[in-house]
């Protein structure tokens, strides 16, 4: 780089007063930026990341996370279980352990599986450090860049960097109250085999999905493993809240009906779920502090999983894998997931009840039968990404719709997460939230001549998904009956 | 050798670009020998500053509160020493509305602009003018909030329809917008240290085709030339243009000034002047002054000069 002429005397002169250069410079940065990989261009522009940094500020009300509420689990187990360990497995909970994970833990997660009505062989379980690491080693094992994955839109966030740093192009299914369109699905891949383009999997959260909160319905489920089995599709099926259900029946899950199920006897009809990949985690049902999760995959598959994890970390922490052991033993997971229900089930209740009095008659969202978020749609002249600056002035804070998209959709969507914070909090937070989007309507209004007036409290005039504008995920409008949670 | 309090974060919505300076210019004070109180801009400011009494505060803050005078005028209440702009430059540069005013009637070439408050459309009816503004500018047209630093909130409304929630977007962020005609073009910044013009860099997106404002302080996404190539005397105009600007806002110590070379008139354009540009690694500003041959070390050094010296304001 030189200095343009007429300057130089000036540099010169600064350069002088300086001391000798200690150099971080751009130059260095330049050097580093020339070295990056290109799947290091990440999605999220930096404002968009700053501005989530904010919502992390202590005096802000965050239904931006997707904690869950670990201070009900009571530290006298957790003493309990620490002290086993040191009393009777100590030097083999600080020693390294198999890549695929300890077979007591394998009996753990078949326990957690029974219990939604699925079995697996411990042979074709690996465990992994959260249930994110199975995203990403699935993605490590299946994906070359351009590949196509299949997603739901809206889709898991903490999904789609995976996605992104894997370079796959990422193709997402609309969704509705019963979850994604397994007919849009199918004409979706339709067009992706006359385009000469075989998606690698489907990636998808059937259960209180993430964000939408909705459920994917038995008639779908059944439907979308016959497509599978059909067309040789792999799923990976994402399931971290089925547990955590507050109304209605369980569903079989998508790996059951694929051969998974606990009625089919082992050897029986050979190898379980050959077109889906399961993930589960113990995040949502124990703790996400332990970072514990794991995958089911057809062996081949597992195989090479295997092979992605030992260079990623060798193996899962014993440690933890023997909390999961000695908490299991004493024979309680089950009556702590069901607090965890009640606890639950009763903020989604507040925060249902909190939209229907405070967000405007223009908004959407979804009801949840479980899980831990509620996804809301706002009217198209409402950006969520503003609207989150103008509401953390509030002390508020949500995730952006956008963030669940990788086309560029969702901005005026938002999720909202009920599991973190308790009920006071969730009233008010919705209070705040609910006030600001009724002050840019009210503006909105004022700049396009159709004041409406604030307060209406009627029923909508057109059934919700007619009016024009590409709605994300329609919804039936506040109004409609069910949507308080004490008038189910 | 100085006590100096290194004043970053805050509540502003650029908390954290104003982290990633502040952390730089406390390694750069730590290596040049001076004491570094760090003050993670809160309630408690005024007590951590009586309490740590430094010689010179090295503001580091972006955005509300830090590049609007606010903490300017507190500074000069405790009788601190502090780095950049005094309060009333930082008050008309963290204005848009304010500085393209005071440009139109200096003569500095500025995009042709209206402004409104909430509050004239509220109560004055303003949006039965919109009609006439948007015949006068042609769209494509830009709508940004008046204060705000980053990207945030700035939109491009390809037709009238557009409008509206443009303006809605731009409001989250002020009481105050403007409508200015989109200028195609090169994007160029000229920082200026006390007084004199650094090299020009160039901003160039790596996707032209995904126009991405927010994209462009990411490191890989967008291409940093420094010195810009320019046309014959181009560099020379719009580094004139810059301390033009930096000299009509009052602007002190430093300022980085961010202009458009229309594409279409071959001419040059002031969008704003910063009066706290970022010093993070990826900053315009620093890499301006290391082409010019100044490392950062330096840039630090002198800006700390450049506050002792001044003249108290009151």
């Amino acid at each position: 780089m030189v200095c343009p002429a007429g300057h130089e005397g000036y540099a010169r002169e600064l350069t002088l007063m300086a001391n000798p250069p200690p150099r971080s410079t751009s130059r260095d940065l330049e050097r580093y930026a020339g070295l990056f990989a290109s799947r290091t261009r990440v999605m999220t522009s930096s404002a968009m990341r700053d501005l989530m940094a904010i919502t992390a500020r202590p005096d802000v009300i965050s239904l931006a996370g997707g904690l869950p509420d670990t201070s009900s689990f009571p530290p006298e187990t957790f003493a309990a279980i620490t002290n086993l360990i040191a009393r009777e497995s100590c030097a083999r909970a600080l020693q390294y352990g198999p890549t695929e994970g300890l077979e007591e833990t394998k009996a753990c997660i078949a326990e957690v599986m029974a219990a939604e009505g699925m079995r697996a062989d411990p042979d074709d379980v690996v465990v992994t450090t959260g249930g994110q690491q199975v995203i990403d080693l699935v993605c490590k094992t299946l994906i070359d860049p351009g590949d196509v994955i299949i997603a739901e839109g809206p889709t898991y966030p903490g999904a789609v960097p995976t996605f992104s740093a894997y370079q796959a192009d990422v193709v997402q299914i609309d969704m509705d109250a019963e979850g994604m369109r397994v007919d849009l699905l199918e004409e979706t891949l339709d067009r992706l085999e006359r385009e000469g383009r075989r998606p690698k999997f489907v990636y998808t959260v059937p259960s209180f999905q993430n964000p939408a909160g909705v459920t994917l319905s038995a008639t779908r489920r059944h439907r979308l493993v016959e497509v599978a089995r059909e067309r040789e599709l792999l799923i990976l099926e994402d399931n971290p809240y089925g547990l955590l259900r507050y109304e209605g029946e369980l569903l079989p899950t998508l790996y059951s009906l694929d051969g998974g199920g606990l009625a089919q006897a082992p050897g029986s009809a050979g190898r379980a779920a050959p077109f889906v990949m399961y993930l589960g985690t113990f995040s949502k049902i124990l703790s996400p502090g332990i970072r514990l999760g794991w995958v089911v995959a057809p062996p081949p598959v597992l195989e090479k999983i295997k092979v992605g994890k030992q260079a990623a970390d060798l193996c899962t922490s014993t440690l933890s894998q023997l909390m999961v052991q000695a908490y299991f033993e004493q024979g309680h997971w089950g009556e702590y997931v069901g607090s965890l229900t009640g606890l639950y089930r009763r903020r989604r209740d507040t925060m249902l009840d909190a939209l229907a009095d405070h967000f405007p008659p223009q908004a959407e969202w979804t009801r949840p039968a479980g899980g831990l978020f509620i996804w809301a749609t706002l009217p198209d002249f409402i950006d969520t990404t503003d609207l989150l600056a103008r509401a953390l002035r509030e002390n508020v804070a949500f995730v952006p719709g956008s963030a669940a998209y990788l086309d560029g959709r969702g901005h005026s969507s938002m999720r909202l997460n009920f599991s973190g914070s308790n009920e006071e909090e969730i009233r008010e937070g919705i209070r705040r939230v609910g006030k600001v989007i009724e002050e840019q309507v009210a503006l909105f209004g004022t700049l396009t001549g159709t004041a409406q007036a604030p307060a209406r409290r009627s029923e909508p005039e057109a059934p919700a998904g007619t009016e024009p504008g590409a709605r994300v995920l329609p919804m039936p409008r506040r109004g409609d009956a069910g949507r308080r949670a004490g008038s189910q | 050798m100085s006590r100096v309090a290194v004043l970053k974060g805050g509540r502003s919505l650029e908390r954290q670009v104003s982290l990633r300076s502040g952390a730089r210019v406390e390694d750069a004070l730590a290596r040049l020998g001076h004491e570094v109180v760090s003050v993670d801009v809160g309630l408690d400011l005024i007590r951590r500053l009586r309490e740590a009494q430094p010689d010179v505060a090295f503001v580091a803050l972006h955005g509300r509160d830090g590049e609007d005078g606010t903490v300017q005028e507190l500074l000069e209440i405790l009788d601190v020493p502090y780095t950049g702009s005094g309060v009333l430059a930082c008050v008309c540069a963290m204005d848009k509305v304010l500085t393209k005013h005071l440009m139109v009637e200096a003569g500095i070439p500025t995009p042709e602009f209206f402004a409104f408050s909430e509050t004239a459309f509220r109560d004055l009816g303003a949006a039965e003018a919109l009609p006439a503004i948007e015949d006068r500018l042609s769209f494509p047209i830009v709508v940004k909030p008046s204060s705000q630093g980053s990207a945030l909130g700035v939109k491009f409304a390809a037709t009238a329809a557009e409008v509206p929630a443009a303006l809605v977007s731009a409001f989250s962020y002020d009481p105050k917008v403007l409508l200015e005609r989109h200028v195609p073009g090169r994007e160029l910044a000229v920082s200026v240290l006390d007084g004199e013009p650094l090299p020009v860099v160039e901003a160039v997106p790596r996707d032209d085709h995904f126009y991405d404002f927010e994209s462009r302080y990411d490191i890989g996404a967008t291409d940093f030339v420094c010195p810009a190539e320019l046309p014959e005397g181009v560099t020379e105009r719009v580094q004139e243009m810059a301390v033009s600007t930096y000299r009509l806002l009052g602007l002190a110590g430093f300022g980085r000034v961010d202009l458009m070379l229309d594409s279409g008139d071959g001419k040059p354009y002031v969008l704003e002047a910063n009066p706290i540009p970022g010093l993070t690694d990826t900053s315009l500003l620093p890499q301006a002054a290391d082409a010019a041959g100044i490392g950062f070390d330096s840039l630090v050094e002198r800006l700390l000069e450049l506050a002792e010296a001044r003249p108290a304001a009151a």
